[in-house]
């Protein structure tokens, strides 16, 4: 990690923030910096003196068409752990959660996960199968799908290995890696009970296959019931069509069960009288038990949060006084209902703030507006959803699974605030 | 609409909302034909129903691996690299670090041949025979000596076949053993002793870099730093440069038609700035180069025979490798079937020029 003190051009030099902590040491007892508390030396030219962007001509209307991040957000980005796979074809990166905030992922910046690399498909190559257990297997252009009726539904996407390089302890420095397999998007698009209404599902159907039209396929096998349930397919993300890297022009989602479901590209749906048993539900995405046998199946993404701010790479750049903690909430078995907060790795615990109205598989943002004394903080939060289902502990989770089923990995994440503010991933015993 | 209230009779508001009803179907979209449904229904159930008839055996099995898998998959199936091993690790699923392959966790004999046949050789999905993909899985079987070296694979003995671990999966029952302890009342205070840390990040260091963002704010705390880390920052957008250096002689259209012919490379090789050895060497200063002269990069044997025997990568000598590279060097490394177009050879040998100094 860098923390590199870089004053950017324009900016006062104000004391370094080590200067400040220690004089704000000896002012001691916890006094809390109250507002209009902190007095400037002297005027600040940025106010007094006229600014370039306050005189001359900013870019007129079409300078970008479709526009970027202003370049001071430059680094707010998707990021990669080489290491972690053979190759940045077959491979996943992460969302930058510790820098966004609500509860939308923008596109451009949401992970991405492919089998056999990010494919182009236009929408007048695309075309969708539905065949096997139907009465009448079709064929649909893009054309064809925008003509049966639109649904539109906030969920959450999570990859099944999402924190799984925790399982063995604190591995990775930052919340964008522990924590950033996860994205939640507004979808547009139509239902699977929709769809398959339109083949007509024969009795015996009582799976179906999905796969992809890139090279992996990444087949996989939903139980009929799931997918006449929630299941549908989505054309737009965030109101735009969905970027390449997240299956345009179609993909599936499958709120709240592991985003390896929610196939890319997708050209075909099979009905079918059991599952597949493709490489992606047997080598992959079965969870090895300490008896050296592995779940199946287990396809939804129990309740799960973290704290996003403060943590390693967005620490507590001030010294005490006022902050937001704050942090995502999931749960793949329905809605949020409570996110309780410690700062003392979980001896006493506050509930915090949510920002909207949970959404049934979505992700919820939480707040709990703090008042920090200066000193180390352990901070956790604890997810808690509708069913009554609570966030567990790493030991409650590895007393049963162990430390080899790399998946579901749903437990409390714990950063230690040290009295600089800088943040770490640590476990607590 | 009346109808649709009469069924949901009953129902909720939000089951209402959340599920339109089966109705008459609208009549979007078009017959599948049974071509159409052949092309792309090709998966293979544990059952072997979706086989296509075939056959394949080790031996002709052992060549087929040598051709496309053993440059990721290693000669053996052990793995090679960061790539998967595919066979090896039987009993060691209770280990600290257990080796999961065919061998010693596939459940399915199956899925190895449905995931051949239809994503393997990684970067040429879709090209391997159907007799190539029953003498792979053949091989395989023998490589975790499962079967012997006389063993031919077919669509008729297929099921026969089965996996050590076929038994070792059982369904999710976390509902069953999770959910009771999971799903209590949470305690609020005083839950448990001053917690102390037991493990660190920065322990283990094996984070990316990765830029910290701090704010200005009026307590004077902290400067304004939202940079990408030093080395980064100072790094300049490695756009231009390089490739329009030399190319004077290179006819642009013809290297631009190479950038785009690359594609089916660049899934092994990199090419550029910061190019380095992946599946493929990086292929920088490829032309006029001795073969197999590429810094850290494993060649085969084969192609190390046709270095030691003086082969130089010329204008000519690319275009017969890339026409048919086990054509040139037989048993090399490269699985790639070759391109047929002599244009686009042309183009991709252009391209290869314009990173070549």
């Amino acid at each position: 990690m860098s923390d590199t003190p870089n004053d950017a051009p324009g900016t006062p030099s104000g004391p370094s923030r080590r200067a400040f902590l220690r004089t704000a040491g000896l002012a001691a007892g916890g006094a809390v910096v109250g507002a209009g508390a902190a007095k400037a030396a002297s005027p600040d030219p940025l106010i007094t003196e006229v600014q370039p962007f306050a005189s001359f001509l900013g870019e007129g209307v079409d300078a970008t068409p479709y526009g970027m991040p202003i370049h001071y957000e430059d680094h707010v980005v998707r990021r990669n752990v080489e290491w972690l796979t053979a190759d940045p074809i077959s491979s996943i990166n992460f969302t930058p959660i510790h820098a966004l905030d609500g509860t939308i992922t923008p596109q451009g910046c949401a992970f991405e996960r492919h089998h056999s690399g990010a494919i182009e498909v236009s929408k007048d190559e695309y075309r969708l199968m539905i065949n096997g257990l139907v009465e009448r297997p079709l064929v649909f252009t893009f054309g064809d799908l925008m003509r049966l009726p639109r649904e539109t539904r906030v969920h959450f996407c999570e990859c099944a290995a999402n924190s799984g390089m925790e399982w063995g302890g604190a591995q990775l420095n930052g919340a964008q890696f522990t924590h950033g397999m996860i994205h939640n998007m507004e979808y547009t698009g139509v239902t699977l009970r929709t769809l398959l209404n339109e083949a007509g599902v024969k009795p015996e159907g009582s799976w179906i296959y999905v796969e992809g039209h890139d090279a992996s396929s990444n087949g996989r096998s939903i139980p009929m019931e799931k997918a006449l349930d929630d299941c549908m397919i989505a054309f737009f993300a965030n109101g735009e069509a969905l970027r390449m890297e997240h299956g345009y022009p179609v993909r599936l989602v499958v709120p709240g069960w592991e985003g390896n479901l929610w196939v890319k590209w997708l050209r075909r749906i099979g009905v079918m009288d059991g599952p597949v048993q493709s490489r992606e539900e047997t080598s992959k995405y079965t969870d090895l038990m300490p008896d050296g046998r592995a779940r199946k199946w287990t396809w939804a993404m129990h309740a799960k949060s973290v704290v996003t701010s403060p943590s390693p790479q967005m620490p507590i750049g001030h010294g005490p006084g006022p902050m937001v903690i704050t942090g995502l909430a999931w749960s793949g078995l329905g809605k949020i209902a409570r996110v309780d907060v410690s700062i003392d790795g979980g001896v006493n615990w506050q509930t915090a703030r949510l920002a909207t109205d949970p959404g049934d598989k979505a992700v919820t943002r939480f707040y709990l507006d703090h008042v920090w004394d200066g000193k180390p903080m352990f901070v956790q939060s604890r997810a808690i959803d509708e069913t009554g289902y609570v966030q567990p502990t790493k030991e409650q989770l590895r007393a049963i699974r162990g430390l080899n089923s790399i998946y579901h990995n749903n437990a409390i994440q714990t950063w230690h605030v040290n009295e600089n503010g800088d943040a770490e991933n640590v476990e607590v015993s | 609409m009346s109808k649709c209230r009469n069924l949901l009779a009953g129902t909720s508001l939000l089951t209402l909302i959340a599920a339109p009803v089966l109705a008459e179907p609208l009549g979007i979209g078009r017959a599948a034909l049974p071509e159409e449904i052949a092309a792309w229904d090709v998966a293979v159930m544990p059952d072997g129903r979706g086989l296509p008839e075939g056959r394949g055996d080790v031996f002709d099995g052992e060549d087929a691996w040598i051709d496309y898998c053993a440059v990721c998959h290693g000669d053996f199936a052990e793995g090679a690299g960061a790539w998967p091993p595919v066979v090896g690790g039987r009993g060691s699923l209770t280990d600290e670090r257990p080796l999961k392959t065919v061998e010693s966790y596939w459940p399915y004999l199956s899925t190895v041949w449905d995931y051949i046949n239809r994503s393997m050789p990684f970067g040429a999905a879709q090209t391997l025979e159907t007799d190539e993909v029953y003498a792979i899985t053949a091989y395989i079987l023998y490589s975790a000596g499962l079967v012997d070296d006389d063993f031919e694979l077919t669509h008729e003995n297929f099921t026969e076949v089965r996996l050590p671990n076929e038994g070792g999966f059982y369904i999710d029952d976390r509902a069953e053993v999770e959910f009771p302890e999971f799903q209590q009342e949470p305690c609020m205070s005083d839950c448990r002793d001053a917690v102390e840390v037991s493990a660190r990040a920065s322990d283990i260091d094996v984070t990316p870099e990765f830029p910290v963002i701090r704010f200005l704010y009026s307590d004077g705390s902290a400067p304004v730093v939202t940079e990408e880390t030093e080395e980064a920052a100072a790094t300049p957008d490695p756009e231009p440069a390089a490739e329009n250096v030399q190319v004077a002689s290179l006819d642009p259209a013809l290297v631009a038609a190479g950038e785009a012919a690359w594609r089916q490379c660049r899934t092994c090789h990199q090419l550029g700035d910061g190019a380095r050895n992946g599946t493929g060497p990086q292929l920088n200063n490829i032309m006029g180069a001795e073969a197999g002269q590429i810094d850290g990069f494993r060649y085969s044997p084969a192609l190390m025979g046709a270095a030691e025997e003086g082969l130089v990568w010329t204008e000519e000598s690319l275009d017969a490798f890339l026409e048919n590279p086990a054509g040139l060097i037989p048993r090399n490394r490269m699985s790639f079937r070759g391109v047929r177009s002599a244009e686009e050879r042309a183009a991709l040998i252009a391209y290869l020029a314009s990173h070549s100094d």
